[in-house]
């Protein structure tokens, strides 16, 4: 029988551990659901909620930190930090687009999956931008880590272990992170008609310029015009974004457009479609299709991810666009998932990996989430997990 | 020299054996890669954290990979401590051996082993020096963000080990956000590698475990960092005021007005003659702090951020404004912060704090320090990173005077129980070591040090690896 736990303080939290341990119960643990897709399919009957631990606990714009319950929906956080002109400038993705999902994301959440979007080749990830966290071990008991300063390095880092750990390792019970100010301004300079591997060479050469890119993405041909409309040149669209000061903003794009003109036809877009623009690039909305098929996140060294595409594309149907510069792949698959073919030929390309997003109920009951781990390191995240989590009781299986 | 920071007590069964581990050692290692005589011993006695020192039993100095690999799968055999060691430039302690410890130092691994412009990537070994990452590919328009002010000795390894900083962290982050992957050795001499090329890496994040975590769960031989193109320009300017609490406001108002420079730091009066005594940098010598504001960026970029900042500063009465005029200017500058450490050895023995506390709470944090440092009849030079609150009080002392040595390590510890009270923490990038160490429960609980020795168990289960160091000695599980 399902029961869920909707504990409404950290205490009861704790409690609702400790009696799972001793039941031997394990405990399924969820934020809005958005993401439950997320990961390998979870054993548990019992679900732990974090639906009533909500609501920011402190919030500094002149500190530019903000501590949160793990509850606290993302849209609260949002509306907060816009109203200060701040963001995240970790830029994390909704999911549920793609997942084809409902409810509200939390920022629990968030941290939890480790999400990011397109700042995060230059910004960091989520992980880079958590300072402190508040959890509840496999054991009930509750710990701190980290805290609210932006340097801290007292003690092992346990929030980086936290964090990314898909609530396998502890109910992460409050945040504490690191918000920026708002760009006044940004635009985003396109080149037309790039294949894929002349587009990651222009990639490249952006980010060797000093214009500071913080966006650098590649529409291939069959999904660009769900990007950029028509009256733009045809074919693929690579997208580059330039953030900051008006001023200083036209003097790099103005520096980048010259740059790739040379090589393509170019245009600069305007801040208005370059915020629309870069919200669909992190919520991969070519691939929000709702159906199930495959959808992989590929995370590999941006001038191998157009060559793991090209050599996918002789053997399997596959449909793709590119974030991070090249290095992180988004790739649908027509047909069958093809998790073999996909890692082999990762590890072929000098390493990476590979995370199913979305997937049939059937594929997903026969394919690992993510990346299975070389020996050595799998036994290094099993003694983790036995550390934090003893009896296993969070989220058994989610992470394989 | 005060002995009130206890090390572990070495193992009479290591001591025991000592000629036989050395001979053994010698057939791990190439010849000319093992240190036992005592003359060669000494050098390794102690680091930057200089208040304590012991002679380990013998220094290891693999050239490869797969020595260090042997040299621990052979210690963690007979129970024998390991102290991992790059330049020996920790200022907590970080590096400081015990008599029945063998001393593992990177120097050499030297070697630079790819760099990568397409993926803006570097591969290196441990033992290379952090300015030598950002030397090697700076023709080329790059480089290596973090920049601690050791970095002419200290190595990638140590600065992995303590999640080292620098004063160009406020825009471009530590050590753990410009790390990709790395090679390392767990206890048993077992290999791995965490991440790589890629941005992030499957499963747990344990390149963010290891990175600062002191060389506890490990030794590191190899690592893969980011590289950032360098911007167009970059220019320091100085700005003098009257009092330490008119500079810690106007720090705390440029941050919080959604300006991030990419460097602020501050100097206090005897901070700045220190400094300019050394180095000659032009700072103004008639005032009583001085902030060095660096911005970066296209000629008006850099116009457009100073004529907010200098705004700014005017409402905080500013008393000194001086822009660098030149490149050379610009390097005096940093030249004479870098060297504020180096400087003030030269005219006293120090211990230096390094607490970070929220932004707010910086303009009363000097306030008190300077009440508590009077307390004590000391002498304090405040030299930091204002931008992001990590705070670096050298507090003066007389090493040979051990009332006075006494005197100067109460006083830190009391200004450090302060960064913590007021929000903060013990230390923002010089990490625990020995120094810290006694102080974690006023920051921790217990049950949150249990849970951080359990994840370190799970690294070393048999506590070889820098055993003496982070977590108090009382409390530890039971071997």
């Amino acid at each position: 029988m399902s029961m869920d736990f909707e504990p409404a303080s950290e205490e009861e939290a704790a409690d609702v551990v400790r009696q799972a341990l001793e039941n031997a119960t394990p405990l399924r643990i969820v934020g809005g659901g958005t993401r439950a897709g997320l990961g390998n399919r979870v054993e548990a009957e019992q679900v732990l909620s974090t639906r009533r631990l909500t609501g920011i606990v402190s919030y500094n714009p002149a500190e530019m930190t903000m501590s949160a319950r793990a509850g606290t929906p993302m849209a609260e956080i949002e509306a907060a930090l816009k109203k200060n002109r701040q963001m995240l400038a970790f830029e994390p993705m909704d999911h549920r687009g793609v997942m084809g999902t409902s409810g509200e994301p939390t920022i629990g959440g968030v941290f939890a999956a480790n999400v990011s979007g397109p700042r995060r080749f230059t910004a960091g990830a989520a992980r880079d931008h958590l300072l402190g966290i508040r959890f509840v071990n496999g054991a009930g008991d509750v710990i701190k880590s980290g805290g609210r300063v932006m340097k801290n390095v007292t003690g092992l880092d346990l929030v980086k272990l936290l964090c990314g750990a898909h609530g396998t390792l502890g109910l992460m019970t409050e945040v504490t992170f690191k918000v920026l100010p708002l760009p006044p301004v940004a635009a985003t300079v396109v080149a037309f008609g790039l294949d894929d591997s002349q587009a990651v060479a222009a990639m490249a050469h952006a980010m060797a310029m000093p214009v500071e890119v913080s966006g650098a993405a590649h529409l291939t041909a069959t999904v660009r015009y769900r990007f950029i409309g028509s009256n733009f040149p045809e074919g693929a669209a690579t997208v580059l974004r330039i953030e900051g000061l008006a001023a200083s903003v036209s003097v790099r794009s103005e520096k980048l457009r010259a740059a790739l003109a040379t090589v393509a036809p170019v245009a600069v877009l305007d801040p208005e479609v370059t915020e629309k623009l870069w919200h669909d690039i992190r919520d991969v909305k070519p691939y929000a299709d709702g159906t199930r098929k495959a959808l992989w996140r590929v995370s590999i060294a941006p001038t191998a991810g157009h060559q793991l595409v090209a050599a996918l594309r002789l053997e399997a149907g596959v449909d793709a666009f590119y974030d991070w510069q090249g290095g992180l792949v988004w790739l649908r698959m027509e047909a069958d998932a093809e998790a073999d073919l996909l890692r082999r030929y990762i590890k072929g390309l000098g390493g990476g990996h590979a995370t199913l997003i979305r997937a049939s109920d059937a594929v997903r009951a026969e394919t690992a989430a993510f990346e299975p781990e070389l020996p050595p390191v799998a036994a290094l995240s099993a003694r983790i997990k036995e550390k934090f989590d003893p009896k296993g009781i969070f989220n058994p299986a989610k992470m394989g | 020299m005060p002995e009130t920071i206890a090390f572990l007590e070495p193992k009479p069964s290591v001591l025991a054996r000592r000629d036989a581990i050395i001979a053994d050692l010698a057939d791990l290692l190439p010849k000319g890669c093992l240190i036992s005589e005592t003359r060669g011993l000494v050098p390794f006695e102690t680091d930057a954290f200089i208040a304590y020192r012991q002679v380990p039993l013998a220094v290891a100095l693999p050239e490869t990979t797969a020595q260090v690999a042997a040299v621990l799968k052979y210690c963690s055999r007979y129970g024998i401590p390991v102290i991992p060691r790059g330049a020996g430039t920790s200022l907590s302690g970080g590096a400081i051996p015990q008599a029945d410890a063998v001393v593992i130092g990177l120097s050499k691994l030297s070697r630079i082993l790819d760099i990568d412009f397409a993926n803006r990537t570097a591969t290196v070994q441990a033992g290379v020096t952090n300015i030598n990452i950002s030397e090697a590919v700076s023709a080329d328009g790059f480089f290596y963000a973090p920049d601690p002010s050791s970095q002419l000795a200290c190595t990638i390894g140590g600065n992995i080990g303590m999640n080292s900083g620098g004063a160009h962290c406020l825009k471009y982050g530590v050590t753990t956000n410009n790390l990709l992957g790395v090679k390392m050795v767990l206890f048993d001499g077992t290999i791995i590698d965490l991440g790589g090329k890629a941005l992030d890496a499957p499963g747990y994040d344990l390149l963010g475990l290891v990175c600062g975590s002191e060389g506890q769960l490990g030794i590191v031989t190899e690592a893969t960092v980011r590289l950032i193109a360098k911007p167009e320009g970059s220019r320091p300017v100085l700005f003098g005021f009257m009092s330490s609490e008119e500079a810690g406001a106007c720090v705390a108002e440029v941050i919080g007005s959604g300006i991030i420079p990419v460097a602020i730091e501050f100097m206090d009066k005897p901070a700045i003659s220190i400094c300019e005594a050394f180095a000659q940098a032009g700072y103004p010598m008639d005032v009583e702090a001085l902030l060095i504001v660096e911005v970066e960026g296209s000629e008006a970029e850099m116009e457009a951020m100073l004529a907010s900042i200098i705004a700014i500063a005017r409402r905080h009465g500013v008393s000194t404004i001086k822009e660098s005029q030149s490149a050379t200017e610009a390097a005096l500058i940093w030249k004479g912060r870098k060297s504020a450490f180096g400087a003030t050895g030269r005219i006293a023995d120090y211990i230096c704090m390094d607490g970070t506390v929220p932004l707010s709470q910086l303009p009363y944090v000097l306030k008190k320090t300077s009440e508590i440092i009077d307390g004590y009849g000391l002498r304090v030079a405040n030299v930091f990173h204002a931008g992001d609150g990590n705070m670096h009080p050298l507090i003066l002392y007389n090493i040979n005077d051990p009332e006075d040595a006494a005197r100067a390590e109460a006083a830190g510890n009391d200004i450090l129980r302060l960064c913590v009270d007021v929000g903060g923490c013990l230390t923002g990038e010089h990490g625990v070591g020995i120094e810290k160490r006694d102080l974690m429960l006023h920051q921790f609980s217990q049950v949150d040090l249990d849970q951080q020795m359990a994840a370190r168990a799970a690294f070393d289960p048999q506590w070889i690896l820098n055993p003496s160091k982070v977590f108090p000695l009382e409390g530890r599980p039971a071997a």
